[in-house]
This record gives structure tokens, C-alpha cells and sequence, in this order.
């Protein structure tokens, strides 16, 4: 098919939108045309997930039009995206496992014969899709939940072709195939393209896009800062356009590195869990704090829960100084003679109980400390939890109103003040400013420096780069589950971050680092 | 295509057929087995009269445990279906009663409060957005009210002809009671099987992210299944009435006939995390419960035992429906 038609399928126009304070997406244009594909680029929160959720009708914008065939379109729902022809693979996935291949893929139109579904018709449209999907070797009858990821994710492509797509976005699709699945979607994907449709492909392999896309948009900051013909720009120019965001975040100084030889307060050796995490291997001193940097999803988050006791069937050895220590549960790691605190992802749903007042709140992991045979103290419970509120400046009106009244800034201290109240040796944070405000920002930072000085052992993952740059001694780059590369001092900054987060790189990769063209494992 | 996909249609089949229905299979093999030796044992032997007498047991908690089933498939509870089952017995026992037409309106009436018993139930898990277990106990609460209300002591009547016909013997000695059992499940499940509607509510029980996320209906799905379930009580509390030709606002019947269909769901491999088994599978779970009972009794069990022994039939099976947990890698999951 000819794709060098004048007017393009589908085109966005200054498409805005915004979560609570949050520019997510700011007057944002993407053309997208038929038998192309346009490969799409962005760090964390550059607004690609919601550019996608915006075209696939999953979320509304609040400024903007999109056109689709010259004319324009709103979509209230996903199905009637669906309708219109653009169909989204999101990244998690949306199999029932419950039901077989040939019914997930025939989920939302089954063939029905006086009003009942007909199996063998539907049956017959999954195979023509599995096939088309390079699937063929599904059982159209194997229950999903029974199918590894990689063929998983050809099921949930078959899915999208029979809903007949024009427009068809993936997002990370290839996140969880490997190499030998990687090369089959592409030749799917290439051969969809030749049939015409358009693909909207997001990937953070360079590698993948380079060989696929025809042309890539990068985005920063939730605008489109510059679409390009696939291949006219080096990889070091598209990390330069990713990069450059304003920050005026104040960090508090870096003390001199430490002296090596010491034993680190927590030392991790090969930690492996269910393919997720990859022989992990880090340490990290007294008054030290280690950054964790790469692309959302590469194990962070499940290298902390691990550390914390919440994952069962991990190998490889956690050393808390210099002993080897056995952590079964939370409970475990925060006891233990080295004591350890998570301060989780949500503190929401992991770290508040949000109708519960300010004080049961922030003596909540730390009641055994103050329980003489069972009974509080409650006397030194109040004297402890005075001394957190002013050590953090946390703004509540006495201590016994409910944690959810109080702003989002002060709810986050919160969190934070309920783990110090342990005394823990070692600190785990995971992502601790998102979505608080600037000032309480660099006051957590200066409180995460303070208490470094003081001796705690800091463990820290941030999706802002610039607070990995501007915080840590050590960052330790996560990609696929494994220790992608190693930054210190001063070879931390945001360019070293982006590049080895999208794993290209840039001349210095460790051994070990997986190969860049491979696009797998 | 390829050869290959085109060969699917063979050998590999009738695994994944066997691995969908292993919970059914496996409740009906545990039945012929127990009812084999239940019949053997008894005095009177494999006679038409003993099976009928256990049919039409039977019946009445295999209709009620898929009632519970639909509900369970979408992943909820419904502790009111022995209340549903309940009122239904003693609004028939007003209204089922008089000349074959008057009759026949009565039995639609009966039929409709069931349902619309299961409506409300629907409406305040989907609009209410409450627990499941805590709309159920609370309305049930309200449907025994009712019954009470309508029936404050046992008694009433029903159409002995339409009853004696469905609790009798066709010719040939078949169990009436079974031949309208089986009629329910080729009117009722068969075509909810195998319809849109049957579809998303096993979506909706296995992950309710994903059926939404694929774009599907995910109250009217469970609206549906709520309001089967009160259709399938009010068919079960109909029953009752003809068995024992009265209405009686019996607490005890409806707690039992709650816990008991639970217990025949399980049993029947249903799962109670939703998204798995059939009602066909309860409704053998159902028999396998009873016989459990007539087997104590044809062996001289001590009547006093009978409670504790099958409340710990009841333990077990609810027990065995948490296996999935131990594999659990995450420890957080534990509680989504």
C-alpha cells in the first residue's frame, strides 16, 4: 500500500492534560500516518503513557483535538476508541487468566449464533489471529494464566488485530519477551505495516526503535520537543533531546567519599527472584547514601521488597553488617539487630492507615519499643512522637487529627517519621517525593543527608534523576532486573543516568552489561 | 497459516477440555462412588423409592448451590441465599395454590420475587460499591424479616398435583425432581454458559482489571449474576413447598442452606476467587454433601455427631479452596 498519501490518518493538536498540579501532557502534537511506524521516546513522566491513555480514550484531555481522517474525534471510552480503529496494547496486560486463549482474544465481539457464542467460530478467528501474531504455536484452548509472559504478550497482540485496528499502539510491548519472541513481533509488526495499518510503537531500547521505527518523536517534560526521520539523529543527540528539564531543587552538600574497607552496614550478593531481579550484588556503608536510577519497572522496586522481607523464594545472600541475616517478613528486618525501614511506593495504600490519628500513625512500627510486657507507654510514646513532629517540621493540628486531613507533603513526612521512630540502621526509600511539593522536597532531602551523617545506611530509588544526582554517592543504574552499570561521584549526572537507563551505554558499560542490539536478554 | 495451526484441531483438545471441567469431573466421580455405596447399604436397596427420596433432597440444595454459584463466579458471596430460599418457600405457600392456571401465576409470582430479591442485591454491591459479604448478610436479614412477617408460623398449602407430579416418579421410575433439575440447567446454565453475558462474568471473577480494561460491562455482568442467583433460590424455595407441602420461616433451614451451598460450590470446584468452575460442579458438590448425611445414617452414625462431622466437611472444603496461596512469590499479594 502507498504511504505517501497527502493528509495524514490521525493528527493531535495542542492536546493538554493535567493530574491535580501535574502537567502531564502541554499542548502536545503527534501526526501519526498509515504504514508507518513511528517510534515514540521519553524518560519517566515525559508524558508517554498519557499521551497514549489520551488516544486510546482511556483518560480525557483537558485542551486539545485529535483528527482522525480528517475529522475530528472524542473519545469518552476506550471502546469507542476501539470503534474508531485505534486499538492500545498497554504494558499491563489485559488477559483474564481465567479464560482460554480463543476466548480472551475474542473477548469484547465473540461470534455469537442466536445470541450464543459459537465456539468453533471463534475458535477459527483465534487461530487466524495467533497466526497473524506469530503465535501459531498457542493452544487456542490453553487457559492464559497457564502461558509464560512471551506468549502472553502474542495472545494480547492477536487480541488487538481482531478489533481490526487502523491505529495500533504499543507500549513496551517487547518488555517481557525474549530475544527469539522479539524477533517475531517485529516481523509481525513490520508485516502489519506493510498492510498499512499505523503503529505507534514506545520502547525505551533505542536499538528496537532504530530497527523498526520509520519515524520518532521524542518527548520531555510532557511536550513533543521534536519529531525526526528514523536514524537522522545520533543516540547521544536523542538522550540530549530527552534530557534538560529545569530543576531548582536545593540539595544539601556531598561529604568527601568514604574510606573503602569498612564493613558495609548492608551487603547484598547475588540476589536473584523469579527472573525479575538478576544476580544483584551491592553494598552500602554507614552515612552512605546509594541511589537506585534507571527506567521505571527494572527491579527496583522489587530489590527493596526483597530487602525488606516481603518476597518469598529469593537466592543469594543479604548481609547486614558484615552477619548474614534471614529475612522472612517485615517484621523480621525491623527487628533485627541491624534494624531496617521501607518507606514504600504509596503511602497511601503501604504506608498510612489514612482515617487513623497522626499519632497511632507514627508509633505504629515502633509500639515494641515502647511496650513494657504488653502495655504502652504512653508517656515516652508522646515524648518520641513530639520530638519527630519538630525534627521534621511536620504541620498537623495536634497530634490526634486523622493522617488523611493533612496535605500531601506532610502526610509523606509522616511515613518517614513512623520508620525513624525505629532507630533504623538502614533506611529504603522508594520513590519518596513523588507527588509532593518542592519545599517539602529539599527538606527531605536535607533530612535523608542529616540522617547519612549521623550513620544510617541509605538505600534510595527515585525516578527524578535529578534528585539521584543531587543526593547520592554512589547510583547504581537498574536495567532488566540487573545492575546495568555503577555511577560515583562525579560521573553522576543526568546524561550518564539517561543513557544508562536506556542502556546504550556510552562507551563506559561494565562487564556484564547486556548487549545493546540483542534487545532481550 | 501455518500446518501447525492449522492441526490444533486434534490430539491437544480434550487435555485442556479435562482441565477445565477436573472439579466437575471429579465432585461426580466422589457421588456415583458414595451414592453406590449409600444404596448398597440401605435396607430397601437400589429401589426407585430410596432415589427418589434422595433426588428430591438432593434437588433442593443442588438448586440452591447454583444459585450461589453465579455469585461466586464473579469472585463475590451471597450469604442471603437461604433467606431468598426461604421467603420463597413461604410466599409459595400462599400463592402456589388453587387451579392449574392460578397456580401456574403463582409459581411466576414466586419466581419473581426471587428475582427481585437477587436485584437488590445486585444494585447495592454495584452502586453501593459494598462487600459483597456485608450487603448479603445484611439484606438476608431483611428477606428472613419478610418471611417471618408473611408466615409467623408454619403452615399454608400448595397445589398437591403440580407437587406430587414433581416429587413423584415419571414412568420407569425416574426421579421427577432430577428431570427438572436437569431442565433448569439446559434452560438456565446452559445458555448462560455459553452466552456474552456468562463470558464477561467469568472475566469479571478472574480479573476485574483485565474486563475492564477490554472494554467490557462489568455491572451488568454483575447484576446478572446476583439476580440469577435469586431466580435459582426462588426455583429452590419452590421446591421446598412441594416437598414439604408448607411455607415455614425456618431460621435454621436458611443459615444451613447459606453455609451448605458454600460448602457444595467448593466442593463442586468453584472457585470461591472467582473466575472458575460451573454450576453443574456445584450441583454434584451439592450431592456429594447430602449423601455425606445419608451415609451417616444408613452406618448408625450417632445423630449428635452429625453436625460436628459435617461442619468439619464444611472446613475442609472451604480450606481447600486456599491452596493457590502457598505459591504465592509476593507476600503482598497475599492481601489483594
Amino acid at each position: 500500500m502507498d504511504a505517501s498519501a497527502s493528509a495524514p490518518l490521525f493528527r493531535m493538536e495542542g492536546v493538554s492534560k493535567r493530574y491535580g498540579g501535574v502537567n502531564a501532557l502541554t499542548e502536545a502534537d503527534l501526526t501519526v500516518e498509515a504504514g508507518r511506524i513511528h517510534g515514540v521516546l521519553g524518560e519517566n513522566g515525559a508524558g508517554k503513557s498519557t499521551l497514549m491513555k489520551i488516544m486510546s480514550g482511556v483518560v480525557q484531555p483537558d485542551e486539545g483535538r485529535m483528527v482522525l481522517d480528517g475529522r475530528e474525534v472524542v473519545f469518552a471510552n476506550p471502546a469507542a476508541a476501539n470503534s474508531a480503529g485505534i486499538v492500545c496494547i498497554f504494558q499491563e496486560l489485559s488477559l483474564v487468566p481465567d479464560l482460554s486463549v480463543a476466548e480472551n482474544i475474542c473477548i469484547s465481539n465473540p461470534p455469537r449464533r442466536f445470541g450464543l457464542i459459537d465456539s468453533r467460530a471463534q475458535r477459527r478467528i483465534a487461530e487466524e489471529a495467533l497466526a497473524r501474531a506469530g503465535g501459531e504455536d498457542i493452544h487456542p484452548l490453553a487457559p492464559v494464566k497457564d502461558l509464560p509472559l512471551s506468549r502472553r504478550q502474542l495472545v494480547e497482540i492477536a487480541k488487538a488485530l481482531v478489533r481490526n485496528p487502523r491505529i495500533l499502539i504499543l507500549d513496551e510491548a517487547t518488555s517481557a519477551l525474549t530475544a527469539a519472541d522479539v524477533r517475531r513481533v517485529f516481523a509481525v509488526l513490520k508485516r502489519l505495516r506493510a498492510e498499512g495499518l499505523a503503529l505507534l510503537y514506545i520502547s525505551h531500547r533505542m536499538a528496537e526503535i532504530a530497527e523498526l521505527a520509520d519515524e520518532c518523536t521524542v518527548f520531555r517534560n510532557g511536550r513533543n520537543v521534536g519529531t525526526f526521520k528514523a536514524g537522522a539523529k545520533t543516540d547521544t543527540e536523542i538522550v540530549e533531546m530527552m534530557i534538560g528539564r529545569e530543576y531548582s531543587h536545593a540539595f544539601p552538600p556531598k561529604p568527601a567519599p568514604r574510606a573503602a574497607g569498612e564493613t558495609p552496614a548492608l551487603e547484598v550478593r547475588s540476589l536473584s527472584w523469579n527472573n525479575r531481579l538478576k544476580d544483584i550484588s551491592l553494598s552500602v556503608r554507614a552515612g552512605e547514601i546509594v541511589g537506585l536510577g534507571g527506567l521505571d519497572g527494572q527491579g527496583q522496586r522489587e530489590l527493596l521488597l526483597a530487602l525488606f522481607g516481603v518476597l518469598r523464594g529469593t537466592s543469594g545472600e543479604i548481609l547486614l553488617d558484615g552477619r548474614k541475616a534471614s529475612l522472612a517478613s517485615p517484621n523480621d528486618a525491623k527487628r533485627g539487630k541491624v534494624g531496617m525501614a521501607l518507606i514504600p511506593e504509596d503511602r497511601k495504600t503501604e504506608g498510612l492507615m489514612l482515617p487513623m490519628s497522626v499519632r497511632d500513625n507514627l508509633s505504629m512500627a515502633s509500639l515494641a519499643r515502647f511496650s513494657r510486657g504488653g502495655i504502652v507507654d504512653r508517656a515516652a510514646e508522646s515524648q518520641a512522637i513530639d520530638e519527630m513532629i519538630a525534627l521534621l517540621a511536620i504541620k498537623t493540628d495536634g497530634t490526634a487529627v486523622p493522617v488523611g486531613t493533612l496535605s500531601g507533603g506532610n502526610q509523606q513526612k509522616i511515613v518517614i517519621a513512623k520508620w525513624l521512630m525505629t532507630k533504623p540502621k538502614v533506611i529504603l526509600l522508594n520513590d519518596p517525593t513523588r507527588g509532593i511539593d518542592v519545599g517539602t522536597k529539599a527538606e527531605i532531602y536535607q533530612l535523608l543527608r542529616k540522617l547519612a551523617d549521623a550513620g544510617a545506611a541509605i538505600l534510595f530509588y527515585s525516578t527524578d534523576y535529578d534528585e539521584l544526582v543531587g543526593c547520592c554517592d554512589r547510583v547504581l543504574v537498574l536495567y532488566d532486573g540487573a545492575v546495568g552499570r555503577v555511577l560515583a561521584g562525579a560521573e553522576i549526572t543526568e546524561r550518564a543516568l539517561v543513557g544508562s537507563a536506556l542502556n546504550i551505554g556510552g562507551g563506559q558499560a561494565e562487564a556484564g552489561t547486556p548487549a545493546l542490539a540483542g534487545a532481550g536478554q | 497459516m501455518t500446518d501447525r495451526a492449522l492441526s490444533t484441531g486434534g490430539t491437544g483438545d480434550w487435555r485442556y477440555w479435562l482441565g477445565e471441567q477436573r472439579g466437575t469431573l471429579l465432585a461426580l466421580a466422589v457421588f456415583v462412588v458414595m451414592f453406590v455405596i449409600y444404596t448398597g447399604n440401605h435396607q430397601a436397596g437400589f429401589s426407585a423409592d430410596v432415589i427418589t427420596t434422595a433426588a428430591n433432597k438432593g434437588v433442593l440444595l443442588a438448586l440452591v448451590a447454583m444459585a450461589q454459584t453465579f455469585v461466586v463466579l464473579t469472585a463475590g458471596i451471597d450469604l442471603s441465599i437461604g433467606m431468598i430460599f426461604v421467603l420463597c418457600n413461604c410466599v409459595a405457600s400462599y400463592i402456589v395454590v388453587g387451579t392449574a392456571f392460578e397456580a401456574t401465576l403463582g409459581v411466576i409470582g414466586v419466581l419473581l420475587t426471587g428475582l427481585a430479591c437477587g436485584a437488590i442485591n445486585g444494585l447495592i454491591v454495584i452502586y453501593g460499591r459494598l462487600q459483597p459479604i456485608v450487603t448479603t448478610i445484611a439484606t438476608g436479614a431483611a428477606f428472613f424479616g419478610l418471611a417471618l412477617l408473611i408466615r409467623p408460623f408454619p403452615g399454608g398449602e400448595v397445589q398437591e398435583d403440580l407437587a406430587d407430579f414433581l416429587t413423584g416418579q415419571l414412568p420407569g421410575g425416574i426421579p421427577a425432581s432430577a428431570v427438572a433439575l436437569l431442565v433448569v440447567v439446559l434452560v438456565i446454565w446452559i445458555p448462560f454458559r455459553r452466552s456474552m453475558l456468562g463470558r464477561v462474568v467469568y472475566a469479571v471473577g478472574s480479573s476485574e482489571p483485565a474486563a475492564y480494561m477490554s472494554g467490557l460491562d462489568i455491572r451488568r455482568a454483575k447484576f446478572a449474576a446476583y439476580t440469577l442467583a435469586g431466580l435459582l433460590a426462588a426455583i429452590g424455595g419452590l421446591f421446598l413447598t412441594f416437598v414439604t407441602y408448607t411455607g415455614e420461616a425456618s431460621s435454621a433451614n436458611a443459615n444451613t442452606y447459606t453455609l451448605n451451598s458454600i460448602a457444595a460450590v467448593v466442593l463442586g470446584g468453584v472457585s470461591l476467587f472467582g473466575g472458575r468452575g460451573s454450576a453443574i460442579g456445584a450441583i454434584f458438590g451439592a450431592l456429594v454433601f447430602r449423601t455425606i448425611g445419608d451415609l451417616l445414617f444408613v452406618f448408625d452414625f450417632d445423630p449428635l455427631w452429625q453436625p460436628l462431622f459435617l461442619g468439619i466437611v464444611l472446613l475442609v472444603s472451604v480450606c481447600l479452596g486456599s491452596f493457590r496461596l502457598i505459591r504465592l512469590r509476593n507476600r503482598l499479594d497475599l492481601f489483594g
